[in-house]
């Protein structure tokens, strides 16, 4: 596997980077490099340049800044997985991440660098939806952030502005009482990548669903949430039944996609089916079962 | 206890695990330059015009050609074109120079200073296509109003072949008590080695002589057909040299354009060239396997008892024939069509059918597989129609043990005899390992809950060790050479023996089990005896290592030259011992008068005295160096019995493998582990075929699975653990007694699989999905069948 020639800049901060973007029109940014370097590899993806924010420290490091946690750009998977305050603050996360790839992959393959690549197929966006997370973003022009929500806009496309870099990611606390969380996956058998995820984020009191948010990934052309499924359960207790009309309508609303592993109407099925299970899993957890 | 039988550790394992080994790779010679090719982006079209000048200008090009520079070189030769009849053979050109037949033929190469510089470089040529229908299904290429892909071959038939008798098979499934009639897709496989292919070539324009490092199962094999046919010139121009292997499950068997070519670059550009596949072009340009659509018919007694099988079978081909492509789906598939089964009256037709799509050829199990699965899925329909327990209608039509040697009916085997077996034991063994009658209950308990268990049976035959010659050669089977193998075995003067095999490793550990079957023999250490191959100097000719017979066939030569070591160290005994040879006994590696052990020589002081020479018998000449080429008189005919037991998720269709029980046969066995690890691998890629790969193109002949992020190849994470067992029922076909196990499991897993989800899927009343048993095509059978209650 042979990429096209490229320009290699690793700039020290994130000033630098800035201005090396604007040097570089059609550069890509290159973080861990596990989606961009197999494109290249086959040629799919020719960028004359790639700008290496690898280095850039303050891109790094996983901090509690009180109701939030704040995840740097560069925070490997790996890391998401293993973070003790992940794990007691906002376990979603870690349990998504153990799905990414191998080993190898999360050793490598960076929060950031996946959020902004934004596959159709990866399991992160799914749980951004479902924690409404929001992602810090740099341009010349200053920092702003983005909600979740309003983040995956379409196959490969984002929010970003193509001179802007993705920093940070802010996740909110999920550990109050009453709160569950849970990721379903049905992996590809060849990519493992989600051929339909389901994240979700429930709140209850005395079994009585106050909030919800349910993300789905890998089904459509990009992560969405869930709205009916949300819909049908707030107010109402999460019983067998609450819980499977809820299932059923996850993918109304999603354009599903069909390949040559699964059609579009079975990628339906399928988040109905991962639904039903991570409903069942945030609901336990949320009573602490 | 003698070191036969013994689990040692392989001994090329230091060098594998520890990077030490050298592949294609690794090969750097000074002056080398690196090629890249120029790949077909269309399934079928004529190449109207090439255009390389842009290319040519690139700095750092040496050098772009396209197939007019090579018309000089003949087009590859079909080794093994099906026996007996008319085959329409079409072989690719080092490049293709007018038209292409399949997505991925090279047209043009670049070669430069690096590999880097060519792949830039290849974006510079200029092809002026033009576009003709594509047809991919073997069966719909044969009919009427089908683009036409070669002028030779009408309707896209590359052959027509059959074997046993077609009125005989009619007249019995006329007078069976039931018949069963389905249609079946036998998937297109990609072979994934972990290792993808390459060559590199040097020429020396002193001597005209080549060398050629290649990934490639058959190094003298590649030598016959490179120079006797592709470059007309003697055998001995070209050296082949097969560095480390990894991995070919019969992808590395064969002639491929890209060692024709980089071989003639080295002499046009007069420096070294190297080729290295990449992954992608492995997916496009290496051979696939499998891919038959086929109908059958099954006729049985009320009681179970087979009474004839009719199956009709269209093979793909591909666009255009790899080596041994044609004799695949007849010789090996066709005449295994009995399997371990008594069926009195067999009839096999199978059309080799050009399509728009890669070539096909050989791939672990090679024929084998397909008959398998055809006859495994059949006599579970059999079973199914007659209510009865899928062992029992295999039991009950088993060949008995004291019915070897058996000549399958209708001489379908062509005058061959299955040479040994003892099917029921394997069965035996292996349903008191599963526990039949408890699974029963529970599977009955489960389906109550909504969970859906099931058990697959596969009861199969082998044939291993492809040979003799004279069957398998061009007076019968059509292969166009022999089959036999060679060994030629030195021992030193201080006693360490040097074996040179032409048999070829790519995996599968001669260096560790032909030293075993060598230090048994002459009594000595395993750590006293090297095993050299991979290079044509140096070692003696041999057809290479596919079809389970380099421990049948080449083992068996090394035991031969051995044998004849022995022989000669007793004669040179006796002057020493001043004894009769024919009262000396050959012992533990010593030599001695009957009687007499005390007063022994051993060996190694026989090769000392023989290496000197100062005291030889009259007429002895010095030095122990002897070679056995060895053609067997039959192939060998491993079976067994595999089950495996499955939960389908009812929410999804997903199948999870719960247990998976191999009971092998295999013959005597050399090295348990070695074996054991041909078995799992085996199994892995049978599973696989089951469940999760498929090779597929789209209308346009665009391969659609051409990664490894599409093409599903299994990981450890998506099999079970095995449970695997032998019994040991002796080959008298060798003197070793061993039978063959590179496919065993391969061959006996895909149906095993696929009748445990089918019979899992039983409240549904599915008869037959195609494979693989994706969770969808599952699940929605699931869902047509009014949820099974």
């Amino acid at each position: 596997m042979y990429p096209a020639p490229f320009e290699y800049h690793a700039p020290a901060s994130l000033n630098e980077a800035l201005a090396l973007m604007a040097q570089n029109a059609d550069a890509k940014i290159i973080a861990g490099g596990h989606s961009l370097l197999p494109a290249m590899k086959l040629r799919l993806a020719t960028p004359p340049a790639l700008i290496d924010i690898g280095r850039i420290a303050d891109l790094k490091g996983i901090k509690d800044m009180g109701e939030k946690i704040a995840i740097g750009a560069l925070t490997t998977h790996h890391e998401v997985e293993h973070s003790v305050l992940l794990r007691n603050a906002c376990p979603l996360l870690p349990e998504v991440a153990t799905h990414i790839g191998d080993r190898q992959v999360r050793n490598r393959g960076t929060m950031g660098g996946s959020l902004a690549h934004a596959d159709p197929a990866a399991d992160y966006p799914a749980a951004m939806l479902a924690l409404g997370a929001t992602v810090q973003v740099q341009g010349s022009g200053g920092s702003r952030s983005i909600g979740a929500d309003e983040l995956f806009t379409g196959l490969f496309s984002t929010a970003l502005a193509a001179n802007e870099i993705l920093t940070a990611i802010h996740v909110p606390k999920t550990d109050a009482k009453g709160s569950g969380v849970a990721y379903a996956k049905f992996p590809h058998p060849a990519s493992r990548y989600a051929v339909a995820g389901v994240a979700v984020w429930v709140s209850i009191k005395d079994d009585t669903v106050q909030d919800i948010r349910i993300g789905v990934t890998g089904a459509a052309d990009h992560a969405q949430r869930a709205k009916r499924a949300e819909d049908a359960l707030k107010g109402k207790p999460m019983t067998e039944d609450n819980i499977a009309a809820a299932a059923k309508v996850a993918s109304d609303g999603l354009t599903t996609i069909g390949d040559i592993y699964a059609s579009a109407d079975y990628r339906a099925h399928l988040v109905t089916a991962m639904a039903l299970e991570a409903l069942h899993s945030a609901h336990h957890r949320a009573h602490g079962w | 206890m003698g070191v036969l039988g013994q689990s040692i550790k392989r001994r090329e394992d230091p060098r594998l695990i520890t990077g030490e080994a050298k592949f294609l790779d690794d090969i750097q010679l000074a002056g080398m330059a690196h090629a890249a090719i120029l790949r077909s982006p269309y399934a079928h079209a004529k190449i109207k015009s090439i255009n390389t000048d842009k290319a040519k200008a690139h700095p750092g090009v040496i050098g772009v050609f396209t197939g007019k520079d090579f018309m000089d070189v003949n087009p590859l030769p079909c080794a093994w074109q099906a026996g007996g009849v008319k085959n329409n053979a079409n072989t690719p050109r080092c490049l293709e120079v007018d038209r292409v037949t399949h997505t991925g033929m090279g047209v043009a190469v670049v070669v430069a200073q690096d590999r880097y510089i060519a792949e830039d470089a290849l974006a510079l040529i200029d092809v002026e296509w033009e576009p003709l229908p594509v047809v991919t299904d073997a069966k719909k290429a044969t009919e009427a109003g089908a683009p036409q892909l070669h002028e030779n071959a009408p309707n896209n038939i590359e052959c027509e072949w059959e074997c046993g008798d077609a009125a005989a098979t009619a007249d019995a499934l006329q007078g069976a008590d039931v018949v069963v009639k389905q249609s079946i897709i036998n998937q297109r496989l990609i072979p994934n080695a972990m290792e993808p292919r390459g060559c590199a070539a040097q020429y020396n324009p002193a001597s005209d002589e080549y060398t050629v490092w290649m990934t490639s199962q058959a190094p003298h094999v590649m030598k016959l057909l490179m120079t006797a046919f592709v470059f007309g010139i003697a055998e001995t121009k070209i050296r082949i040299i097969s560095p480390q292997v990894g991995g070919g499950f019969g992808a590395k068997i064969y002639l491929y354009p890209e060692y024709v070519l980089v071989t003639a670059l080295a002499k046009k550009l007069g420096r070294p060239i190297k080729w290295n596949e990449t992954r992608r072009e492995n997916y496009i340009a290496t051979t696939h396997g499998r891919d038959h659509i086929t109908d059958i018919e099954i006729g049985a007694k009320k009681d179970g008892t087979i009474t004839g099988l009719r199956v009709k079978t269209y093979a793909n081909m591909g666009g255009i024939l790899s080596t041994i492509a044609p004799g695949i789906p007849t010789t090996l598939y066709g005449r295994l069509l009995s399997g371990p089964y008594k069926i009195p009256h067999i009839y096999c037709h199978v059309t080799n059918v050009y399509t728009n799509t890669a070539m096909v050829d050989a791939y672990r199990g090679a024929g084998r597989p397909e008959a398998t699965y055809v006859l495994e899925r059949a006599m579970d329909w059999v079973a199914e129609e007659l209510g009865m327990d899928p062992a029992d209608v295999r039991r009950k039509n088993f060949i008995p043990s004291n019915e070897f040697p058996y000549a399958p009916a209708d001489n379908i085997l062509a005058g061959l005899k299955y040479d040994s077996g003892d099917y029921d034991k394997t069965l035996d063994k292996a349903l008191q390992m599963l526990n039949y009658a408890e699974f029963r209950e529970e599977q009955q308990a489960a389906r109550k809950k909504g969970k859906y268990l099931g058990v697959g049976f596969s009861t199969y035959i082998e044939l291993c060790g492809v040979a003799p010659s004279a069957w398998i050669g061009l007076p019968g089977q059509g292969w166009g050479a022999g089959l036999w193998e060679s060994a030629n075995i030195r021992m030193h003067l201080t006693g360490k023996v040097v074996v040179t095999t032409g048999s070829q490793s790519h995996g599968q550990g001669h260096e560790t089990t032909m030293a075993q079957v060598v230090a048994d023999e002459l009594g000595i250490s395993v750590d006293d005896v090297i095993v050299q191959h991979s290079d044509t100097n140096g070692t003696p000719f041999g057809y290479g290592s596919y079809g389970s017979r380099s421990g049948a066939v080449g083992a068996v030569a090394v035991l031969r030259a051995a044998q004849r070591i022995k022989e000669k160290a007793k004669r040179l005994a006796a002057h020493m011992l001043e004894a009769n040879v024919q009262d000396l006994i050959y012992e533990d590696g010593k030599v001695f008068v009957k009687g007499a052990p005390a007063t022994a020589k051993t060996i190694q002081e026989i090769a000392l005295q023989s290496a000197v020479g100062y005291s030889l018998p009259e007429g002895m000449e010095p030095f122990l160096d002897e070679t056995s080429y060895y053609d067997p008189p039959n192939c060998t005919y491993p079976f067994g019995a595999h089950i495996c037991v499955v939960e389908v998720d009812g929410n999804t269709g997903k199948t999870k493998i719960l247990r998976y029980i191999a009971c092998d046969d295999v013959g005597n066995v050399i090295n348990p582990m070695i074996v054991d690890g041909q078995v799992h691998g085996g199994i892995a890629q049978g599973v696989a075929q089951a469940l999760y790969e498929h090779g597929v193109y789209d209308e346009n002949g665009t391969l659609l699975s051409g990664s490894m992020m599409d093409y599903a190849v299994p990981t450890a994470a998506m099999l079970p653990s095995y449970e695997t067992a032998r019994t040991v029922t002796p080959s008298p076909v060798n003197p070793l007694g061993v039978k063959g196990a590179g496919e065993t499991g391969a061959i006996a897993s895909t149906p095993a699989v696929v009748n445990a989800v089918m019979d899992a899927l039983k409240p549904f009343g599915v008869k037959h999905i195609d494979m693989p048993l994706t969770p969808e095509k599952v699940w929605k059978a699931m869902q047509s069948n009014n949820g099974g209650m």
